[in-house]
Protein backbone atom coordinates (compact mmCIF):
# COMPACT_ATOMS: atom_id res chain seq x y z
CA UNK A 1 0.00 0.00 0.00
CA UNK A 2 2.87 2.33 0.83
CA UNK A 3 4.45 1.59 -2.51
CA UNK A 4 1.18 2.27 -4.29
CA UNK A 5 0.84 5.60 -2.48
CA UNK A 6 4.36 6.48 -3.64
CA UNK A 7 3.26 6.05 -7.25
CA UNK A 8 0.16 8.17 -6.69
CA UNK A 9 2.33 10.96 -5.26
CA UNK A 10 4.88 10.66 -8.09
CA UNK A 11 2.03 10.80 -10.62
CA UNK A 12 0.38 13.79 -8.96
CA UNK A 13 3.49 15.96 -8.49
CA UNK A 14 5.07 14.92 -11.80
CA UNK A 15 1.79 15.65 -13.56
CA UNK A 16 1.49 18.98 -11.79
CA UNK A 17 4.99 20.08 -12.86
CA UNK A 18 4.19 19.17 -16.47
CA UNK A 19 0.83 20.93 -16.24
CA UNK A 20 2.52 24.17 -15.07
CA UNK A 21 4.81 23.86 -18.10
CA UNK A 22 1.78 23.40 -20.33
CA UNK A 23 0.11 26.50 -18.87
CA UNK A 24 3.28 28.47 -19.68
CA UNK A 25 3.30 27.03 -23.21
CA UNK A 26 -0.36 27.93 -23.77
CA UNK A 27 -0.13 31.42 -22.29
CA UNK A 28 3.28 32.59 -23.51
CA UNK A 29 4.01 30.41 -26.56
CA UNK A 30 7.37 29.50 -25.04
CA UNK A 31 9.50 27.04 -27.01
CA UNK A 32 10.62 23.78 -25.47
CA UNK A 33 14.21 25.03 -25.01
CA UNK A 34 13.02 27.92 -22.84
CA UNK A 35 10.71 25.65 -20.86
CA UNK A 36 13.50 23.16 -20.21
CA UNK A 37 15.98 25.87 -19.15
CA UNK A 38 13.35 27.43 -16.86
CA UNK A 39 12.55 24.16 -15.09
CA UNK A 40 16.24 23.25 -14.84
CA UNK A 41 16.85 26.59 -13.09
CA UNK A 42 13.79 25.98 -10.91
CA UNK A 43 15.40 22.72 -9.78
CA UNK A 44 18.69 24.53 -9.13
CA UNK A 45 16.98 27.19 -7.02
CA UNK A 46 14.84 24.68 -5.09
CA UNK A 47 17.90 22.58 -4.28
CA UNK A 48 19.98 25.63 -3.38
CA UNK A 49 17.43 26.99 -0.90
CA UNK A 50 16.95 23.50 0.54
CA UNK A 51 13.33 22.96 -0.47
CA UNK A 52 14.03 20.24 -3.04
CA UNK A 53 14.76 17.45 -0.58
CA UNK A 54 11.38 17.89 1.11
CA UNK A 55 9.57 17.69 -2.22
CA UNK A 56 11.74 14.69 -3.16
CA UNK A 57 10.91 12.89 0.10
CA UNK A 58 7.22 13.41 -0.65
CA UNK A 59 7.03 12.90 -4.41
CA UNK A 60 10.08 10.76 -5.29
CA UNK A 61 10.35 10.44 -9.06
CA UNK A 62 7.58 13.02 -9.46
CA UNK A 63 10.18 15.78 -9.02
CA UNK A 64 13.42 13.97 -9.96
CA UNK A 65 12.31 12.67 -13.38
CA UNK A 66 11.29 16.13 -14.65
CA UNK A 67 14.31 18.24 -15.63
CA UNK A 68 14.11 19.88 -12.17
CA UNK A 69 15.84 16.72 -10.89
CA UNK A 70 18.73 17.36 -13.27
CA UNK A 71 19.12 20.86 -11.82
CA UNK A 72 19.04 19.47 -8.32
CA UNK A 73 21.79 16.88 -8.91
CA UNK A 74 24.03 19.67 -10.28
CA UNK A 75 23.72 21.65 -7.04
CA UNK A 76 24.14 18.48 -4.94
CA UNK A 77 27.44 17.84 -6.74
CA UNK A 78 28.56 21.43 -6.25
CA UNK A 79 27.77 21.20 -2.53
CA UNK A 80 29.75 17.97 -2.14
CA UNK A 81 32.69 19.42 -4.07
CA UNK A 82 32.75 22.59 -1.97
CA UNK A 83 33.51 20.45 1.10
CA UNK A 84 36.78 19.34 -0.57
CA UNK A 85 38.14 22.55 -2.08
CA UNK A 86 37.76 25.39 -4.58
CA UNK A 87 38.66 23.29 -7.63
CA UNK A 88 36.15 20.59 -6.70
CA UNK A 89 33.45 23.14 -5.86
CA UNK A 90 33.35 24.45 -9.44
CA UNK A 91 33.82 21.08 -11.20
CA UNK A 92 31.77 18.54 -9.23
CA UNK A 93 28.47 20.03 -10.36
CA UNK A 94 29.30 19.23 -13.97
CA UNK A 95 30.48 15.79 -12.87
CA UNK A 96 26.93 15.08 -11.72
CA UNK A 97 25.64 16.10 -15.15
CA UNK A 98 27.89 13.47 -16.74
CA UNK A 99 25.49 10.51 -16.57
CA UNK A 100 22.58 12.31 -18.22
CA UNK A 101 24.69 14.11 -20.81
CA UNK A 102 26.63 10.98 -21.75
CA UNK A 103 23.43 9.02 -22.27
CA UNK A 104 21.74 11.79 -24.28
CA UNK A 105 24.74 12.50 -26.52
CA UNK A 106 25.69 8.86 -27.07
CA UNK A 107 22.16 7.67 -27.85
CA UNK A 108 21.55 10.81 -29.92
CA UNK A 109 24.58 10.02 -32.07
CA UNK A 110 23.84 6.31 -32.23
CA UNK A 111 20.15 6.57 -33.13
CA UNK A 112 20.72 9.42 -35.61
CA UNK A 113 23.10 7.13 -37.51
CA UNK A 114 20.67 4.21 -37.64
CA UNK A 115 17.21 5.76 -37.95
CA UNK A 116 15.75 8.11 -40.55
CA UNK A 117 14.01 11.30 -39.40
CA UNK A 118 10.25 11.06 -38.84
CA UNK A 119 9.62 14.61 -37.76
CA UNK A 120 8.57 15.88 -41.21
CA UNK A 121 5.48 13.67 -41.17
CA UNK A 122 3.84 15.32 -38.16
CA UNK B 1 -17.00 43.48 -39.01
CA UNK B 2 -19.57 40.94 -37.91
CA UNK B 3 -17.49 38.17 -39.43
CA UNK B 4 -14.47 39.43 -37.58
CA UNK B 5 -16.32 39.48 -34.26
CA UNK B 6 -17.65 36.01 -34.90
CA UNK B 7 -14.14 34.75 -35.67
CA UNK B 8 -12.87 36.31 -32.46
CA UNK B 9 -15.69 34.64 -30.53
CA UNK B 10 -14.91 31.26 -32.08
CA UNK B 11 -11.21 31.75 -31.52
CA UNK B 12 -11.47 32.55 -27.81
CA UNK B 13 -13.94 29.75 -27.09
CA UNK B 14 -12.12 27.14 -29.11
CA UNK B 15 -8.91 28.07 -27.34
CA UNK B 16 -10.53 27.71 -23.93
CA UNK B 17 -11.69 24.13 -24.42
CA UNK B 18 -8.43 23.06 -26.05
CA UNK B 19 -6.52 24.82 -23.27
CA UNK B 20 -8.11 22.54 -20.63
CA UNK B 21 -7.61 19.45 -22.81
CA UNK B 22 -3.90 20.16 -23.20
CA UNK B 23 -3.55 20.56 -19.44
CA UNK B 24 -5.17 17.18 -18.80
CA UNK B 25 -2.94 15.54 -21.41
CA UNK B 26 0.18 17.16 -19.98
CA UNK B 27 -0.77 16.08 -16.46
CA UNK B 28 -1.55 12.48 -17.43
CA UNK B 29 1.45 11.85 -19.66
CA UNK B 30 3.88 13.70 -17.36
CA UNK B 31 2.61 11.81 -14.34
CA UNK B 32 2.80 8.50 -16.19
CA UNK B 33 6.43 9.09 -17.25
CA UNK B 34 7.33 9.93 -13.64
CA UNK B 35 5.70 6.67 -12.51
CA UNK B 36 7.88 4.72 -14.97
CA UNK B 37 10.89 6.48 -13.45
CA UNK B 38 9.66 5.61 -9.96
CA UNK B 39 9.32 1.97 -11.02
CA UNK B 40 12.92 1.85 -12.28
CA UNK B 41 14.12 3.54 -9.07
CA UNK B 42 12.27 0.93 -6.97
CA UNK B 43 13.55 -2.00 -9.06
CA UNK B 44 17.18 -0.84 -9.06
CA UNK B 45 16.94 0.00 -5.37
CA UNK B 46 15.93 -3.62 -4.69
CA UNK B 47 18.34 -5.27 -7.15
CA UNK B 48 21.39 -3.12 -6.30
CA UNK B 49 21.13 -2.62 -2.53
CA UNK B 50 24.77 -1.55 -2.06
CA UNK B 51 24.61 1.29 -4.60
CA UNK B 52 24.33 4.83 -3.26
CA UNK B 53 21.02 6.60 -3.75
CA UNK B 54 22.56 9.26 -6.01
CA UNK B 55 24.12 6.59 -8.24
CA UNK B 56 20.77 4.81 -8.58
CA UNK B 57 19.15 8.15 -9.48
CA UNK B 58 21.79 8.72 -12.18
CA UNK B 59 21.24 5.22 -13.55
CA UNK B 60 17.47 5.76 -13.66
CA UNK B 61 17.88 9.01 -15.58
CA UNK B 62 20.19 7.22 -18.04
CA UNK B 63 17.57 4.50 -18.60
CA UNK B 64 14.85 7.12 -19.03
CA UNK B 65 17.04 9.00 -21.51
CA UNK B 66 17.58 5.75 -23.40
CA UNK B 67 13.82 5.17 -23.57
CA UNK B 68 13.18 8.75 -24.65
CA UNK B 69 15.87 8.50 -27.33
CA UNK B 70 14.59 5.17 -28.62
CA UNK B 71 10.96 6.30 -28.76
CA UNK B 72 12.11 9.44 -30.59
CA UNK B 73 14.16 7.36 -33.03
CA UNK B 74 11.21 5.13 -33.97
CA UNK B 75 8.96 8.20 -34.26
CA UNK B 76 6.65 7.42 -31.33
CA UNK B 77 7.74 10.19 -28.97
CA UNK B 78 6.85 13.02 -31.33
CA UNK B 79 3.38 11.51 -31.79
CA UNK B 80 2.92 11.45 -28.01
CA UNK B 81 4.23 15.02 -27.90
CA UNK B 82 1.53 16.31 -30.27
CA UNK B 83 -1.05 15.72 -27.53
CA UNK B 84 1.06 15.75 -24.38
CA UNK B 85 2.95 19.04 -24.93
CA UNK B 86 4.54 19.93 -21.60
CA UNK B 87 3.95 16.38 -20.38
CA UNK B 88 6.49 15.10 -22.89
CA UNK B 89 8.87 18.09 -22.78
CA UNK B 90 9.62 18.55 -19.07
CA UNK B 91 10.49 14.96 -18.03
CA UNK B 92 14.10 13.89 -18.68
CA UNK B 93 12.81 11.86 -21.66
CA UNK B 94 11.93 15.22 -23.24
CA UNK B 95 15.55 16.31 -22.83
CA UNK B 96 16.57 13.13 -24.68
CA UNK B 97 14.00 13.94 -27.35
CA UNK B 98 15.42 17.46 -27.71
CA UNK B 99 18.86 15.92 -28.45
CA UNK B 100 17.88 13.01 -30.68
CA UNK B 101 15.24 14.79 -32.74
CA UNK B 102 17.52 17.50 -34.24
CA UNK B 103 20.37 14.98 -34.52
CA UNK B 104 18.21 12.80 -36.78
CA UNK B 105 16.74 15.76 -38.60
CA UNK B 106 20.10 17.31 -39.52
CA UNK B 107 21.91 14.03 -40.19
CA UNK B 108 21.36 14.62 -43.91
CA UNK B 109 23.48 17.80 -43.73
CA UNK B 110 26.52 15.74 -42.80
CA UNK B 111 27.78 13.95 -39.74
CA UNK B 112 30.03 16.65 -38.28
CA UNK B 113 28.36 19.97 -39.16
CA UNK B 114 24.87 18.50 -39.44
CA UNK B 115 24.22 15.87 -36.81
CA UNK B 116 26.96 16.51 -34.23
CA UNK B 117 26.59 20.29 -34.28
CA UNK B 118 22.80 20.64 -34.52
CA UNK B 119 22.29 18.01 -31.81
CA UNK B 120 22.70 20.87 -29.32
CA UNK B 121 20.17 23.31 -30.81
CA UNK B 122 17.85 22.77 -27.84
CA UNK B 123 20.16 20.93 -25.43
CA UNK B 124 22.91 23.58 -25.68
CA UNK B 125 21.07 26.20 -23.59
CA UNK B 126 20.34 23.52 -20.97
CA UNK B 127 24.01 22.51 -20.75
CA UNK B 128 25.10 26.15 -20.53
CA UNK B 129 22.50 26.98 -17.86
CA UNK B 130 23.44 23.86 -15.90
CA UNK B 131 27.18 24.49 -16.11
CA UNK B 132 26.92 28.16 -15.14
CA UNK B 133 24.66 27.38 -12.19
CA UNK B 134 26.98 24.56 -11.08
CA UNK B 135 29.96 26.95 -10.96
CA UNK B 136 28.01 29.76 -9.30
CA UNK B 137 26.42 27.58 -6.61
CA UNK B 138 29.67 25.65 -6.05
CA UNK B 139 31.57 28.90 -5.58
CA UNK B 140 28.96 30.22 -3.14
CA UNK B 141 29.10 26.97 -1.15
CA UNK B 142 32.90 27.21 -1.08
CA UNK B 143 32.86 30.85 0.14
CA UNK B 144 30.25 30.02 2.79
CA UNK B 145 32.32 26.99 3.84
CA UNK B 146 35.31 29.23 4.57
CA UNK B 147 33.56 30.90 7.51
Amino acid sequence: MDIFLGYVKAFAIGGLVCMIAQILINKTKMTSARILVMFLLLGVVLEFVGAFKFIEEFAGAGITIPITGFGSTIVKGAREGAKIGLFESVTYGFRNMAAGLTAAIFFGFFFALIFKSHSKKV
Amino acid sequence: MEDKQYMEYVHTHAQKSSHVTTLIWAFAVGGFICCIGQAFADIFGAVLPNWEKSKIAALVSMIMIFLGSFLTAIGVYDKIGVHAGGGSIVPITGFANSVVSPAMEFNKEGIVLGMMAKMFVVAGPIIVAGTVSSVVTGFIYWIVGLF
